[in-house]
């Protein structure tokens, strides 16, 4: 890391995250415009889009290389009001709440309490969404069944394709005029729809020209006041670059970074779009580039790392949106889960791992920042030594890089429907989300809650935190003879709530498409352009929508604990089980400890268990998969809970895995904390008997001690148990590398952590079965990150 | 009779591994680390600590009365249990485990088999540990056929103290040994392993030549084998060897002693501490000098 990339990461570490009115109040401006009353949707966007660009203060930070910021300065994160208004509360709350807080000046307050909040007031998408959904969906999603991600922010869950490596803006105008010469408006009921809608592309790539052009202004600005020549020279590269991209394609590294990064800018100051916007296979787009580059001697290695991790920085300035009511008390991260993806497969599925890959990875482990995430796609034919280096930096213990199964990413994206050329330029994005980059609208639409279902057929459609009836009777559970009726209520009940989660979504689809259009998105993505239709409205080559289910571990568990005590050895009645839930196992710790302890549990690659996954698996999938939306696509499954498994677990009440009331659920697709106690390799086969080819993304957490990694062989093992996971067709995995406060908390309860294995010597035990005085041993070893 | 199958062992030879810990073993080791594998009988293993107030399920279900319940702890009559299992069966809290199971070689290899695809993936594959292997020739001679019927790598990890015939039955199924080696001093093994070692020097120079690979592996344990002399004589013994193995030290650790508590058993070493990283490093240049290549730690 040379200086300016030293001052410029510190300066993105210490810049205080602050929440800037600005966005909100040109927005506000436009909107009460007189222009802006006779527009229709996708029009009223993009001057509205135009008019915050032209307006909006351009910022370029000394040192900086990449530029363009969505607010005023690093870190000032501007507000989406159409879609969602903090209230004077909410700003309060952001200010105030512990952890990850926004400034919020008194000026900023001011702007909200006299100009946005009294114009958006009962206007905003969220009025609208919540008007119509149904009592039943209310209830639901009152009662935790399922969350809703448009509530908040706009769809998104897109990612960057190559094509504007390729093309310029001024080129994808071109498009936009062959699009409009070939409407048919002798037989095309829509021919006016698509005529406004490109329209309205055409005003937002001006805009984003305009705003790039402003840039340039800056910088020779900045120049007459410089002193530095090494500066000088920098500025004048700067305006001329920003003269250059986006409009037309880039032709070098350089200009490659700084036309995604306004494209970037362009979609996030757009709307709040979920998982903000990404570059997607970076190593593969940037590849030409930097051949070309150090080939003709206009780049080197150190030029191409300094730009990459200026680029990184960019990411680090740019925090995720701040949420409105009860989410802005309790959701805290800044992250907003741009995942950069390296390695894989190219296009004509050759090992795409290349010399760019190795200096992302370098980049990552150097940068250390929060943002942007990163990601390492591992095929077949991925060389070992990249895998290894990927997991030489997971080691330094800082959650990154995840790492990802190509094949199994292209295999999901085949049996959707996407071309093999399309699936192999594909990638994950967000947590761990399948996508087919650049073509691809693939809406995350909430999560959804497998235990609560089962709580809730437990009680006969009666949830016992509300007392409120609100889902199917199905029955009384004392009435069930053979297990298999439970299973069947259960069923039946899945199907209830998520027939009632699809058709909001189906509205939530349609009100987007009709009332936020996104014409900046759409350039971007195909084939907004040739259809004419927007990102929102269909207008992307293939158009998914997702259903994330939580909790199968913990879900799984209660099933098998009621078949196996109820059921099958009958050392538990229904009624009494029923009674130590209601009360929350006070007073019946045995029967809680049994129910931990003497049931067969997922993680463990005992087919006991791990068949009744299957079995949810099954139910789950066929609820959800292949169902139409209302962009011309269909819903699939993905098993992923970002950090929502906590919320779930307060919304539900004790559950028959032994687990208390207001607990977490299991994540993602691990195995409940502590309940698998054979190791990696044994969660590794219980896990990959989900068929993870038929979701769009499974999450997969593994605990490591740094100890276990700590030499090349302990890197090896690593290595080798993520390719047998992928042998088995696994989709993800990432590994947290346990540090000492894991393991004090540990020894505290034990039984959350009987899963977490240790090195002690030359071999590897259970940290909650080795005696105390090793445990200080191992905890003191930790803490020295002595290996 | 096993007492525990460990997966994902990666310190038992090469690549991921599944190790197999045989229940028995003659010698008597002061430092022994694995004291549930000593005896040859299923024993119970009590965790105190997760037993719960007002549970009697033990109690109640032991056919020998061998368990009852003082202010606070579970307490066991070893004299009286007979290892039948019933009371950790009944635990719920898995205060009461058993060490200790007779199982067929079937169950065993479809247990292993279930870790297939890592030993695969890794060139790994499964270790017989112990406890001594040796003990249950027979079983241990099956159970090492099927495993190499499915190509699957093969390692033992021995004492040394058996007959060589034994060694030489399973000699053609073993990919590679992991041979312990104690002391060079007759006396001092008697006095602390309650053998002496003439039979596994013997063994160690005769298998040094018929096996397929061996590696030799030295506990390290502060006050018995850790003087420059006798590390001297292990290693002066090492490099007259027929052939030359790679050696690990094994550094002593506190493991046995709480397991030497859930076992009823008095902990024979409680004053003995790990060696330190001075001395492990002083330990591998005494090895490395006579050309042994040494790791340690595994």
């Amino acid at each position: 890391m040379n200086d300016r990339i030293r001052q410029l990461r510190r300066k993105s570490l210490k810049a205080v995250p602050e929440l800037s009115a600005e966005r909100g109040v040109l927005l506000t401006r436009f909107y009460r415009s007189a222009a802006a009353q006779t527009l229709s949707a996708p029009l009223l966007r993009a001057h509205a889009f135009a008019y915050m660009l032209k307006h909006k203060k351009i910022t370029i930070m000394p040192g900086e290389l990449i530029v363009g910021e969505r607010g005023p300065a690093a870190k000032a994160t501007p507000t989406y009001p159409e879609i969602t208004c903090h209230s004077l509360a909410d700003l309060d709350v952001l200010a105030k709440r512990a952890k990850t807080p926004f400034r919020v000046t008194a000026g900023t307050r001011l702007a909200f309490a006299r100009k946005i909040i009294p114009y958006w007031s009962g206007k905003t998408m969220r009025d609208r969404l919540f008007e119509r959904m149904s009592p039943e969906w209310l209830e639901a999603y009152r009662a935790g069944v399922f969350t809703e991600f448009m509530e908040q922010r706009a769809p998104g869950h897109t990612v960057c394709g190559e094509k504007i490596y390729g093309q310029g803006l001024l080129d994808i105008k071109k498009d936009i005029q062959d699009s409009l010469a070939a409407l048919d408006f002798m037989n095309d009921p829509q021919a006016l729809a698509r005529e406004e809608e490109l329209r309205a592309m055409t005003i937002a790539a001006d805009a984003m020209m305009l705003y790039a052009g402003r840039h340039a202004d800056k910088a020779r600005e900045l120049l007459i006041k410089e002193k530095d020549s090494a500066r000088r020279k920098e500025l004048r590269q700067i305006a001329e670059i920003c003269q250059r991209v986006p409009a037309r394609a880039p032709r070098n590294f350089h200009e490659a970074l700084q036309h995604y990064w306004f494209m970037h800018v362009g979609v996030i100051s757009e709307a709040n779009p979920w998982d903000s916007f990404n570059p997607g296979r970076l190593d593969q787009h940037l590849l030409p580039f930097y051949e070309r580059g150090l080939a003709e001697g206009t780049l080197d290695r150190e030029a191409a790392r300094e730009l990459l991790q200026a680029f990184w920085i960019k990411f680090n300035n740019h925090p995720s949106p701040p949420k409105v009511g009860v989410t802005a008390e309790e959701s805290g991260t800044y992250t907003d889960f741009a995942l950069i993806n390296t390695g894989g497969l190219t296009t004509d599925g050759e090992n795409g791992v290349n010399d760019l890959s190795f200096l992302i990875l370098d980049v990552i482990e150097e940068m250390r920042l929060l943002q942007p995430s990163s990601a390492v796609q591992v095929s077949k034919k991925t060389p070992d030594a990249f895998l290894k280096r990927a997991l030489a930096i997971v080691k330094t213990g800082y959650g990154q890089p995840s790492i990802f199964n190509s094949e199994a990413i292209v295999a999901e994206l085949l049996r959707q429907g996407k071309s093999l050329a399309d699936a192999r330029r594909g990638g994950a994005s967000g947590c761990v989300e399948t996508g087919a980059f650049g073509r691809e609208s693939y809406i995350l639409t909430g999560y959804f809650n497998l235990v609560k279902v089962l709580e809730i057929t437990l009680n006969n459609g009666v949830d016992p935190r509300s007392r409120q009836k609100i889902g199917l009777e199905t029955g009384k559970p004392e009435n069930f003879t053979v297990f298999d009726e439970l299973l069947d209520a259960f069923n039946r009940q899945l199907n209830h709530f998520i027939d009632i989660k699809i058709r909001g979504n189906n509205i939530i689809d349609r009100l987007y498409a009709r009332y936020l259009p996104v014409p900046f998105l759409s350039l971007l993505i195909d084939d907004c352009v040739a259809s004419g239709r927007d990102y929102h409205d269909g207008g992307a080559r293939y158009n998914t929508s997702y259903i994330q289910g939580v909790g199968l571990g913990t879900i799984t568990d209660c099933l098998s604990a009621i078949r196996h005590h109820v059921y099958e050895r009958r050392s538990l009645t229904m009624e009494a089980l029923r009674r130590a839930l209601k009360k929350n196992f006070s007073g019946h710790e045995m029967t809680r400890q049994l129910l931990l302890n003497k049931t067969p549990r997922y993680g463990n690659d005992d087919d006991a268990a791990d068949d009744l996954m299957r079995k949810v698996f099954e139910m789950f999938f066929n609820a959800v998969d292949g169902r139409p939306n209302m962009r011309g696509g269909r819903f699939h499954i993905n098993l992923l809970p970002t950090t929502v498994h906590i919320y779930f677990g307060r919304m539900t009440g004790a559950t028959a895995d032994g687990r208390r009331a207001g607990e977490p659920l299991s994540e993602g697709v691990s195995p409940v904390q502590g309940a698998d106690r054979l190791g990696p390799t044994a969660v590794i086969k219980s896990v990959a008997k989900i068929d993870h080819l038929r979701t769009g993304g499974t999450l997969l957490n593994q605990k490591f001690t740094p100890q276990l990694l700590a030499d090349e062989k302990g890197i090896a093992q690593l290595a080798n148990l993520v390719r047998a996971y992928f042998r088995l067709d696994g989709h993800h995995v990432q590994f947290n590398v346990v540090d000492a406060a894991t393991l004090r908390a540990a020894q505290r309860q034990p039984e959350k952590y009987r899963d977490l294995i240790v090195r002690v010597a030359g071999y590897s035990d259970y940290f909650v079965d080795i005696g105390s005085e090793l445990q200080e041993e191992i905890i003191s070893r930790t803490e020295h990150g002595e290996f | 009779m096993i007492f525990d199958i460990k997966k994902f062992a990666v310190h038992d030879g090469p690549g991921i591994r599944s190790t197999v810990f045989f229940k028995g073993c003659p010698l008597r080791c002061s430092w022994c680390q694995n004291p549930e594998g000593i005896s040859f009988d299923p024993q119970v293993m009590l965790f105190e600590q997760r037993c719960l107030d007002g549970c009697r399920d033990c109690i109640v279900v032991c056919p020998q009365k061998a368990l009852s319940k003082d202010a606070a702890n579970i307490v066991l009559d070893r004299g009286r249990c007979d290892g039948c299992g019933l009371c950790a069966a009944s635990c719920p809290a898995d205060a009461l485990q058993m060490a200790g199971k007779a199982v067929s070689v079937e169950a065993v290899i479809n247990e292993l088999a279930k870790d297939e695809v890592f030993y695969l993936e890794s060139g790994g594959g499964i270790t017989c540990s112990g406890g001594e292997p040796l003990t249950q020739i027979d079983f241990l001679h099956v159970l090492l056929q099927a495993a190499k019927k499915r190509g699957w790598h093969t390692a033992v990890d021995t004492s040394g103290h058996a007959p060589f015939a034994y060694f030489a039955k399973i000699i053609p199924s073993v990919d590679l040994f992991l041979f312990d080696l104690k002391s060079m001093d007759a006396d001092k093994h008697r006095r602390h392993c309650g053998e002496d070692n003439g039979l596994i020097v013997d063994n160690l120079r005769r298998l040094s030549e018929a096996a397929r690979s061996l590696s030799i592996r030295v506990p390290l344990v502060p006050g018995f084998n850790d003087s420059p002399a006798d590390l001297d004589r292990m290693a002066d013994f090492c490099q007259s060897l027929p052939r030359r193995h790679p050696l690990h030290l094994l550094p002593y650790h506190r493991g046995g002693s709480s397991k030497c508590k859930r076992l009823g058993l008095t902990d024979p070493r409680p004053e003995t501490m790990p060696p330190n990283a001075a001395q492990v490093k002083k330990a591998l240049e005494i090895f490395r000098r006579k050309n042994i290549a040494t790791t340690y730690g595994g």
